[in-house]
């Protein structure tokens, strides 16, 4: 019984970490496009912000304003707009655990 | 670096000799003995070397890649118009695969593959072959002169450029414009669509509207579209030549280029001959022959259909095509090649890991065109992949700058920086 129970706990950590890889790896393959502008994870050689190592808070607040208007952009507005508040953040989290160069 | 003829004279001689005297290397013997597992990739443009970089990253360095080029260095297509407009010179374009090489441990071959035979998972070169587990081409685009009379690949590096891909032929056209008198004509032919940059010809005229003002102010730029209108970003391309080039650039829609004249630079379409100082014909294009050596090209017998989640090709399974070769309803840019190559590379490591690829792929694409010396307009899309439909569609909220503006155009350069650290370095 002792057994089969920390067996459970033990599939149940394996498939909890597996579930979170693919989270975590969506999360980095969405981020990889944005690297054109921004540069590799985030780090921006210059012009557009450095986004490695942002806050969540501010990334996400960053992004719904820039898909209100609130926040005024050349190019992110229409960025903004084509991603959804889920993929806010996962990009938040993949970006705030980004070293800066 | 400098960019000379004589250095692409000596990596043209470089690459008969491999030819001519194949026994001298390998033969046909196994190039790189395949240990463990290993993805080769064909074509180091935006497409190839990124997916090269990020298969190496991305697994950790587990999986072997090699890298096949046949050019000595990497030359940057995006911003390239700016070398005629005077902006740039090509070696600000140039770019060394070393790093790729040194850092990722990316095993590159210079050299042209010969054939591909999908059953023995196997590339053949002339100096000899390699195995594979799985195979990237990124082959981008090749012209199909048979559709333009008298035009052929050696009138195009000597004469009538296309200058479609940046290198050799920007050069000349440059030159060619430098050489022409004040009060001459630039034409321009753009192909139907697709083809690789759908604002790239726009931007051209702009580029070479922008050197004329400068230099020489009589003269005209004439466009010859075989579509039936302004492809891409097109009020803002009608704007700048308006306001910044008035009376400068006359735009011809419908007028397909059949035939050219090499002798008299004239340009014969359905209506009539159009005779410039400097012609510049961008023939219709179809995926790079190398697409063709696996009969990957299925559509239309010109662009190669692939599975979008992992961009593994219609036809032959182990086989993944990305970039301009692609079928599908994404521009064929840099930017978009880079981001088919991440989606290409995280399957590729999950299948040979025996995972299930990423389901959700979602990808983002910014192109900028520079409309004069610092300005730039923009053209944004964020693309994700629709399991219906089996096809990448264009989300909401995307489109173009409300005007051109000096701050664009420096992130424009800006762009140009981040991305090509993100492809090589």
């Amino acid at each position: 019984m002792i057994m089969s129970r920390t067996l459970l706990v033990v599939f149940g950590m394996l498939f909890c970490t597996a579930a979170q890889a693919d989270v975590d790896k969506h999360a980095r393959n969405l981020a990889a496009s944005c690297s054109a502008c921004h540069g590799t994870g985030g780090n921006s050689e210059g012009g557009m912000p450095v986004l490695a190592g942002l806050d969540k808070v501010l990334f996400v607040n960053q992004m719904k304003d820039f898909k209100s208007g609130a926040r005024p952009a050349t190019v992110m507005h229409q960025h903004a707009k084509g991603y959804t508040d889920e993929e806010y953040e996962l990009l938040a989290d993949f970006f705030s655990a980004q070293k800066r160069h | 670096m400098s960019f000379s003829r004589r250095d692409f004279l000596k990596a043209s001689a470089a690459g008969i000799a491999i030819g001519a005297f194949p026994g001298l290397a390998f033969a046909s013997g196994e190039l790189i003995k395949k240990k463990g597992q290993r993805v080769v990739v064909v074509g180091g443009g935006f497409g190839g070397a990124t997916a090269a970089k990020y298969i190496r990253k991305w697994s950790n360095n587990k999986i072997e890649v090699v890298l096949i080029e046949r050019n000595p260095m990497f030359i940057s297509c995006p911003m390239s118009n700016t070398v005629l407009g005077g902006g740039r010179t090509i070696d600000d374009l140039t770019m060394s695969y070393e790093e790729l090489k040194k850092k990722y441990g990316i095993k590159l071959i210079k050299g042209e593959v010969t054939a591909i035979d999908p059953e023995k998972q196997t590339v053949m070169l002339a100096s000899g072959h390699l195995k594979y587990d799985r195979l990237i081409v990124s082959p981008g685009v090749d012209f199909m002169y048979d559709k333009v009379e008298g035009l052929n690949e050696s009138v195009a590096n000597i004469s009538i450029t296309h200058a479609w891909k940046a290198g050799a032929q920007t050069v000349l056209l440059r030159k060619q414009l430098e050489a022409m008198p004040d009060g001459g004509v630039f034409a321009i032919s753009i192909p139907k669509g697709p083809y690789r940059c759908p604002p790239g010809p726009y931007e051209r005229a702009c580029q070479v509207a922008h050197y004329f003002k400068e230099n020489k102010p009589k003269s005209k730029v004439l466009v010859l579209d075989a579509n039936p209108d302004i492809v891409s970003k097109k009020g803002l391309f009608m704007a700048a030549w308006k306001e910044l080039y008035p009376d400068m650039v006359e735009y011809r829609p419908n007028a397909l280029v059949t035939k050219v004249d090499v002798v008299s630079k004239t340009a014969k379409t359905e209506f009539d001959d159009v005779k410039a100082d400097v012609l510049n014909v961008i023939p219709p294009m179809k995926a790079g022959a190398v697409a063709d050596m696996a009969g990957l090209a299925n559509v239309d017998g010109r662009w190669c259909g692939v599975d979008f989640l992992t961009y593994e090709s219609k036809v032959h399974k182990g086989i993944h095509v990305i970039g301009d070769a692609v079928s599908a309803a994404l521009p064929k840019s840099g930017h978009m090649a880079t981001s088919q190559a991440k989606v290409c590379a995280a399957a590729v490591i999950e299948l040979m890991q025996g995972k299930q690829p990423d389901q959700n792929p979602t990808i983002a694409n910014t192109c900028y065109s520079m409309v004069s010396g610092n300005e730039a307009v923009h053209v944004a899309n964020v693309y994700r992949f629709n399991a219906e439909k089996q096809a990448m569609i264009s989300a909401e909220g995307g489109g173009v700058s409300a005007k051109r503006s000096e701050l664009e155009g420096a992130f424009a350069g800006y762009w140009l920086k981040n991305i090509l650290n993100d492809v090589l370095l």
